[in-house]
């Protein structure tokens, strides 16, 4: 009795959940009703890609395929957050048929979310995807990028390792990394400057950090585990060393970046 | 059965004295025992350490001055992966503690060796929210109890591990789970039931500890006709969002951290979990009594006494399970018999442990859920706006990892995670037998730098209860304290601080240790008297669960769990 009671609004609840409505709404991250500039237009074009390999084939190009759903609309009344939304797309709705989409990592999702709550005014056909190979002959070539940054076998140890960079970064946060360095940085990742009271300084960057002690790699790339009591001065930097490509590269050649580093999905 | 045959205190206290000598006596447990653990210090016999739950022991062989010496004497190392929880109990020289599912382990508590080990089956196709987790035993007479991950309470036999009795609590399909250590008090052992994420109607009970046999059932969630269900309110017509006309059924307040007895009022005392579904609260309206509460129970009938509700209408997963720590303080310059409480919540306590009347309440950590009380102790609650975090995140300011009262300085310690913030959200969810019932989505909130009230977009997951060795959390996300709080004014008196979070509980000892662990893998002892480090040991993997000391043959031990492994130091 209390399951057939339950499951009827439940099913019409969630129906309601998927019909849109009105309004932009933004963020990436779970806010009600956040700023429409929350979903950079990298994780909007991303997502428009995903949206068209997993979505499209039941929902239509215009977000309407499904009788009684109108992705369009933008406001799901019981998945306000997009913290929510990212739930309906990864657990599914078995009920009412759609599928789980656990195989989306977290850059795919932030994309189909970005996307989905910009479908209505957004214009598919804008998009001009970067080229993940041209990306790599800049990361390569004219950004300079392995100097710092390793991808498998190659490239230097100053920054992080980023043969897996996109399985974790989302395009948004990729190209804010690109523009503004330091806003994206992971504190974990954050540059260290050290000096022993034996006199030596270590400029790095922290790997691991505890209580009493201090892990992290130096600019030769040596891995040097600290006592801090040992230390006179630990200071945790807030700025990046990297430095910005916003007059570097072209906007063509950001997006081209960006392609090649989503490309990189790690073994 | 001779489970709870009767020997004279005098007797065991003799027995006790010749400790001292090369071979350590064996006696039962009777509850005289466990009334007076005081007296009795090489022994651990109760999850609290003693009926008020204060884990302050006597033994003063170990001291700020030669704890530097301390070395390993010996390793237990489970064979079972998984968080490890238990608090050890130690009897006249041998250990017992569970290992994952619900392995019981007799072992010699001066060498490691196994004496025996218990091996429970559970039912198949178990439903528990958080892990395979127990967290102990209880002892009394000749037998040890365990509660199971299928809703079971075992009792077995201290010298062998046979099973002498076993009671179905609970049925484990809906949902039910006993993962508590249970409480042994005169003929009885009282367990309380897991499953709060599984939409329970939790409650308590109490079983004779020679037959099992129920003895009273305290539903933590009251029933039509009882006090309290009118805080399970009808839904209103044309609710804007699911609500749910039978709420109570399956409105959780699961327990599962054992409670506390004071033997002169004769009231034992429990805190409630989180009210089911976790996260959407809109779909149970009212205070949602007895969620996020303490209840003081009659020890001989189970008829509630008083009760005071830490968090109305839970919205965030603030269980109260903390351990009800029992102390006779001063307090305004009268003496109070006090009940202290560092809560989930974000809040710590002074209650009226006789009448259950709020004397206390003062922020641990950074509170923002609440921005005071009314005069008669309920939180003004402050709901922040959608996608903005709530402090303290779903673990609270501090969770079920066992406090300590020190009556030498007279100051109450808590494990604290400290700015640490989560962002939560609802989402309806109609009840289903056996299906989880979290009713929403919670992630943990990493401020970013350029945005500090907006988190860093496509930052990883931060680890929960189950961190790796790196430590990706960093103080930029919350950290760990531990707090020395005067209970006459709420105000830390010490903190000492850690760069990760802590789950680790505390014992003191009667030198002024404090001894402690964390996520970090550090076993560490701190002087109780002004938060100073004595002495350190980095045992490789977090620690879970509560270190213990004790004693066997006049040699003080101190254990603690890390990891998959049980490292117990002594004095050379």
């Amino acid at each position: 009795m209390l399951r057939n009671f339950s499951r009827t609004p439940w099913l019409s609840l969630w129906a309601a959940a998927l019909l849109a409505s009105s309004r932009l709404v933004a963020a990436q991250n779970p806010t009600l009703q956040g700023h429409p500039d929350d979903y950079p237009r990298a994780d909007i074009e991303y997502g428009a890609a995903i949206y068209a390999a997993e979505c499209e084939r039941c929902h239509g190009g215009d977000g309407d395929g499904v009788s009684g759903v109108n992705l369009r609309s933008g406001n799901f009344r019981n998945a306000k957050t997009d913290l929510q939304l990212r739930t309906v797309i990864t657990n599914g709705f078995p009920t009412a048929g759609m599928p789980a989409f656990s195989k989306l990592d977290a850059p795919q999702l932030t994309g189909v979310i970005a996307y989905l709550r910009n479908m209505n005014t957004f214009d598919r056909g804008s998009v001009k995807s970067g080229d993940a190979h041209r990306g790599q002959l800049i990361f390569e070539g004219k950004g300079a990028c392995l100097r710092c940054h390793r991808v498998e076998a190659n490239g230097g140890r100053i920054g992080p390792d980023l043969s897996d960079i996109g399985a974790n970064r989302s395009p948004g946060s990729l190209q804010r990394s690109l523009l503004d360095p330091s806003s994206q940085m992971f504190p974990i990742n954050r540059p260290v400057h050290i000096v022993t009271r034996d006199g030596r300084v270590i400029n790095g960057r922290r790997l691991n950090e505890d209580t009493y002690t201090v892990q992290v790699t130096d600019q030769d790339g040596r891995l040097l585990s600290l006592n801090k009591s040992d230390l006179k001065e630990f200071t945790i930097l807030t700025r990046s060393n990297m430095p910005s490509y916003k007059d570097e590269l072209t906007t063509d050649e950001i997006a081209d970046v960006i392609a090649y580093l989503l490309s990189l999905k790690g073994q | 059965m001779t489970m709870l045959r009767r020997i004279p205190y005098g007797l065991v206290l003799t027995l006790a004295a010749l400790a001292s000598f090369t071979l350590q006596a064996q006696v039962p447990v009777p509850p005289e025992r466990l009334l007076n653990t005081a007296k009795e210090p090489q022994n651990y016999l109760i999850y609290g350490g003693d009926y008020f739950s204060s884990r302050h022991s006597q033994l003063t062989q170990v001291t700020p001055a030669n704890v530097k010496n301390l070395s390993l004497a010996w390793v237990y190392q489970s064979p079972v992966a998984g968080s490890w929880q238990p608090t050890p109990i130690v009897a006249d020289g041998i250990m017992y503690l569970t290992q994952r599912p619900n392995d019981v382990i007799a072992l010699d508590a001066v060498t490691g060796r196994v004496f025996w080990t218990y091996r429970y089956n559970n039912a198949p196709d178990l439903l528990v929210c958080c892990g395979s987790n127990n967290r102990g035993l209880a002892i009394l007479g000749d037998a040890l109890f365990m509660g199971t991950l299928d809703g079971a309470l075992v009792a077995l036999d201290t010298k062998s591990g046979r099973p002498l009795w076993k009671t179905q609590v609970a049925d484990s399909k809906s949902g039910y789970s006993i993962t508590v250590a249970p409480l042994a008090l005169k003929d009885r052992v009282i367990v309380g039931m897991g499953g709060g994420e599984y939409g329970i109607r939790g409650f308590i009970a109490a079983f004779n500890a020679r037959s099992g046999k129920e003895l009273w059932r305290f539903y933590t969630i009251p029933g039509p006709g009882e006090p309290g269900h009118e805080t399970w309110e009808p839904c209103p017509p044309n609710p804007k969002t699911y609500c749910d006309p039978e709420a109570w059924k399956h409105g959780g307040a699961s327990v599962w951290v054992t409670g506390s007895y004071d033997p002169e009022l004769n009231l034992t005392y429990w805190g409630a979990g989180n009210a089911g579904p976790d996260y959407n609260a809109d779909q149970r309206p009212g205070d949602n009594l007895y969620t996020a509460s303490v209840v003081a129970l009659d020890a001989d009938t189970g008829k509630l006494k008083w009760h005071y509700q830490f968090t109305p209408h839970d919205r965030y997963d603030y269980d109260s399970v903390q351990v009800p720590v029992l102390a006779d303080i001063t307090f305004q310059g009268a003496p109070l018999k006090a009940m202290l409480w560092a809560n989930r919540n974000g809040n710590f306590y002074v209650l009226d442990r006789a009448t259950g009347k709020f004397m206390l309440g003062k922020p641990f950590v950074k509170v923002n859920w609440m921005s005071g009380f009314d005069a008669k102790g309920r939180p003004i609650q402050t709901p922040q706006p959608p996608g903005m975090p709530t402090y303290p995140a779903v673990q609270g300011g501090s969770n079920w990892y066992s406090p300590s009262y020190s009556p030498r300085t007279k100051l109450f310690y808590v494990s604290s995670w400290q700015n640490n913030g989560q962002l939560f959200g609802g989402t309806p969810i109609p009840y289903e037998e056996g299906r989880g019932f979290g009713g929403g989505v919670n992630q943990p909130f990493v401020p970013s730098a350029d945005a500090p009230s907006r988190g860093i977009p496509g930052a990883p997951t931060l680890p929960n209860l189950r961190r790796g060795p790196i430590n990706n959390w960093t103080d930029v996300a919350g950290h760990g304290e531990v707090l020395a709080i005067d209970p006459s004014t709420g105000e830390a008196k010490w903190r000492y601080s850690m760069i990760d979070v802590t789950d680790t509980g505390i014992i003191t000892t009667a030198s002024d240790l404090l001894i402690t662990g964390g996520r970090e893998g550090y076993l560490q002892i701190i002087d109780a008297r002004d938060g100073k480090l004595l002495w350190k040991a980095s045992l490789g993997a977090q620690m879970l669960n509560n270190p213990i000391t004790y004693a066997v043959n006049g040699k003080q031990y101190i254990a603690a769990m890390a990891g998959l492994s049980l490292f117990t130091f002594a004095l050379p």
